[in-house]
């Protein structure tokens, strides 16, 4: 945040002072927001909290917060670090006066670090489309959430992208796909699905891991420079993807061949390549732009009165929307937990029965004024993921825009699905967890 | 692609990368040489003035917000240089001169928090986003080495590797020929001694640290070119530290030989040896190298040498 902004929001802070003077004895809906604003990884991290605490304070503004309860949007610095993260944790999980009704990490590192509190403290996780894979499986965790798809989900996904543009599944055959990924715990999650259907489509697969932050790469491009790789598949965040976009763009590999997972996918990694970015694809469960009815309620009930968190003019950015569509996902979770158990005061416990219950259709996104930006979402007690369906967006640079270029791709269950049961099953087993009947 | 082409493309890109290195190892090399001190500082010193350099050049900085204009490059980089003056004079005022006596491990434990204090106030006063940063230098593969040889090398390191070769020329001759660089080594020397002669130990460091400012301008606009200016810049730094062992502290050529043989190394590293354990080699392969230097050299390559007398 730079002075200006933070004059602002000192100014808001001290008009707003009055509202939370009075409502101090009524019941608030503790939603937190686990952000990186400072630090390496700040200038995704600040976009993605921006979209999270403006819809927040959205609902809040026009509707009263929750069928009339307030929001308390409590946030902590994580600077994507994973102690500092469980550090977080440990200090927002109890915020009176409801507790935190659900995490949001931000970050895989720290959400396998929370997974064996989250029971204990009756806290939801909720990684939108991050974190462990397997935690897809309610039975074995029962209080995890990663909707609305897993990147397991997502490998599966881009394969299918990639055989649609090579002739079929039949023709990936002997192709090279390689992995570019960040060496840490997220970077390395697709890797058993990328394997496992390389067992299955015959195609050459290899990984090569970057340290983060990433900021010098060579050696790895280098090699993919002498070995041409058909197709290379990015998993990186921060620096590290502006970086692997211009190296990319430097050995002249085509962009329309270079796919980034969605934490690879916005304007921060493709604006510093310029124009040589142009082309290069990345996942997407939603779509990028800000011209949708939500969009203009954020406008004129948040950024009007000066409550916006960010600029203006960011609004629509591919992260921003991203954490939009979290703090949507959470809340409408926290509105059926609501309604589920008939009160307004509800706890972590209720919105982990919210989550699991979560329906959001077409009909309750065009009521949102969400049509058409993401596809319905149906949570179950054995699936917490929802459908996983991703597609694949492409850069712009002339126009300076993301497009939507596929369909939304199913993903191959036949071959995510064993290696969920494997890996949630390897998991009861090291923390004795005796599955849920579901 | 022939194996020895991409032999050769793993070795020049190493010494390309490793003259980056070089000059962030030389800011450092310039204010240990001078004053004894390790300056924990100097990657975030290198982030600030590429993030002061980006603001006299862009409509979404201070800058234009208070003028109403931005500045062409060269004035914009006069600009920065001024910029890092006068925070050179800043830090000499509010912390070193009041750690004058003090020992060398407190010195450095000051340069950590100075760290900390111009990170945080880059945040405050320029934003945290990417900025890219575009003064004309060329950037992505030489056209003309990629179509009739076939070898790929990047444009923006070659540029840099000319402007080090300069910059090491004249740090040189400010060193060796110049009554101030004369006073600099002297200080370095020996504190004390330096002022029963007359050297005036405040300005010498406000020049030194300026000096080193400038360097840190320098390498921070190659490395803002090649990946938008941001704040994990700062963190190149660490890539400085095993070309410090290797060079030696004190010298400025050493900083760049160390630079050199870091990047080959670590270059050769991740591509041979890389995908037989795994891959993600060259950031500790580079501190090994520097390890192995110091068992045999503790002083490193060029660093002088270390005399205890019992």
């Amino acid at each position: 945040m730079n002075l200006r902004k933070l004059t602002g929001a000192a100014v808001a802070a001290a008009l707003a002072l009055p509202m939370f003077v009075s409502g101090a004895n009524a019941y608030e809906l503790v939603i937190p927001s686990m952000d990186y604003r400072t630090g390496p990884f700040a200038p995704n991290g600040i976009v993605f909290a921006n979209g999270w605490s403006d819809y927040l304070t959205l609902l809040n503004e026009r509707d009263g917060g929750i069928n009339g309860v307030k929001i308390k949007n409590v946030t902590c610095e994580t600077g994507y670090n994973t102690k500092k993260g469980v550090e977080c944790y440990e200090k927002i999980k109890g915020t009176p006066p409801s507790g935190a009704l659900l995490v949001q990490p931000l970050s895989t590192g720290i959400t396998y670090q929370l997974i064996p509190k989250a029971s204990v403290d009756e806290v939801p996780i909720f990684s939108m489309g991050y974190g462990r894979t397997s935690a897809a499986n309610g039975k074995v965790f029962p209080w995890v959430f990663n909707l609305p798809a897993t990147y397991w989900s997502q490998a599966t996904g881009l394969v299918q992208y990639i055989a649609d543009q090579e002739g079929g599944l039949d023709a990936l055959k002997g192709k090279k796909i390689y992995l570019v990924y960040h060496n840490s715990a997220y970077g390395k999650e697709p890797i058993r699905t990328l394997e496992a259907m390389a067992d299955k489509f015959g195609y050459e697969f290899r990984g090569l891991p970057v340290d983060s932050p990433g900021q010098e790469q060579k050696a790895t491009w280098l090699q993919i420079r002498k070995e041409k790789p058909d197709w290379v598949l990015l998993w990186g965040w921060g620096v590290m993807n502006q970086v692997a976009i211009k190296e990319a763009a430097s050995i002249r590999y085509p962009m329309d061949h270079f796919i980034g997972v969605w934490w690879s996918g916005s304007e921060n990694d493709v604006l510093p390549a310029g124009d040589a970015a142009d082309g290069y694809l990345s996942g997407a469960f939603h779509a990028p732009g800000g011209g949708f009815p939500l969009h203009d309620d954020i406008r004129k009930h948040v950024y009007d009165k000066g409550l916006g968190k960010g600029d203006r003019d960011r609004i629509g950015e591919v992260l921003y929307n991203r954490g939009m569509v979290g703090a949507m996902w959470a809340t409408e979770a926290v509105r059926k937990a609501m309604e589920i158990h008939g009160t307004t005061e509800v706890t972590g416990k209720h919105v982990r029965d919210g989550f699991e219950a979560l329906d959001v259709d077409e009909a309750r996104l065009e009521e949102l004024g969400l049509g058409g930006f993401t596809y319905p979402v149906k949570i179950t007690c054995e699936n917490h993921e929802g459908s996983g369906k991703v597609a694949v967006q492409q850069w712009d640079a002339k126009a300076k825009q993301w497009n939507i270029v596929s369909k939304f791709y199913e993903p191959l269950r036949d071959v995510t699905g064993p290696l969920i049961e494997a890996d949630s099953a390897a998991y009861a087993a090291e923390n004795n967890v005796t599955p849920r009947d579901c | 692609m022939a194996f020895d082409i991409f032999l050769l493309e793993v070795i020049l890109s190493g010494l390309m990368t490793g003259v980056m290195y070089a000059l962030v190892a030389l800011g450092f090399v310039l204010i240990f040489k001078a004053s004894g001190i390790f300056n924990f500082a100097q990657g975030v010193m290198a982030l600030f003035a590429a993030l002061a350099l980006y603001d006299f050049l862009a409509e979404d900085g201070w800058f234009f917000a208070v003028f109403g204009f931005t500045l062409p490059v060269w004035l914009a980089i006069p600009a920065t240089i001024v910029v890092m003056i006068v925070l050179a004079w800043v830090i000499e005022r509010t912390v070193l001169r009041f750690l004058v006596k003090q020992n060398e491990i407190i010195l450095f434990m000051a340069t950590i928090g100075l760290a900390f204090v111009l990170e945080g106030l880059g945040d405050l006063l320029f934003g945290s986003d990417v900025k890219p940063l575009d003064i004309g230098i060329p950037q992505g593969a030489s056209d003309w080495l990629l179509d009739s040889f076939n070898l790929y090398i990047e444009q923006l390191e070659i540029f840099a590797a000319g402007t080090a070769a300069v910059l090491v020329a004249i740090l040189a001759i400010f060193f060796q020929r110049t009554r101030i660089g004369r006073a600099l080594r002297a200080v370095a020397d020996d504190h004390q001694a330096a002022l029963s002669v007359g050297v005036s130990l405040d300005k010498i460091w406000v020049i030194v640290w300026s000096v080193s400012g400038i360097v840190a301008l320098v390498a921070g606009i190659m490395w803002g070119s090649k990946s938008g200016v941001q704040f994990s810049l700062s963190l190149i730094a660490l890539k400085a530290l095993p070309v410090l062992i290797l060079g030696g502290f004190t010298s400025v050529p050493g900083a760049i030989v160390g630079g050199l043989i870091i990047g080959v190394g670590e270059k050769l590293a991740e591509v041979y040896i890389g995908p037989i354990v795994g891959g993600a080699i060259e950031n500790w392969f580079a501190y090994m190298l520097a390890l192995v230097f110091l068992l045999f050299r503790p002083q490193g390559l060029f660093g002088e040498r270390i005399i205890e007398r019992v």
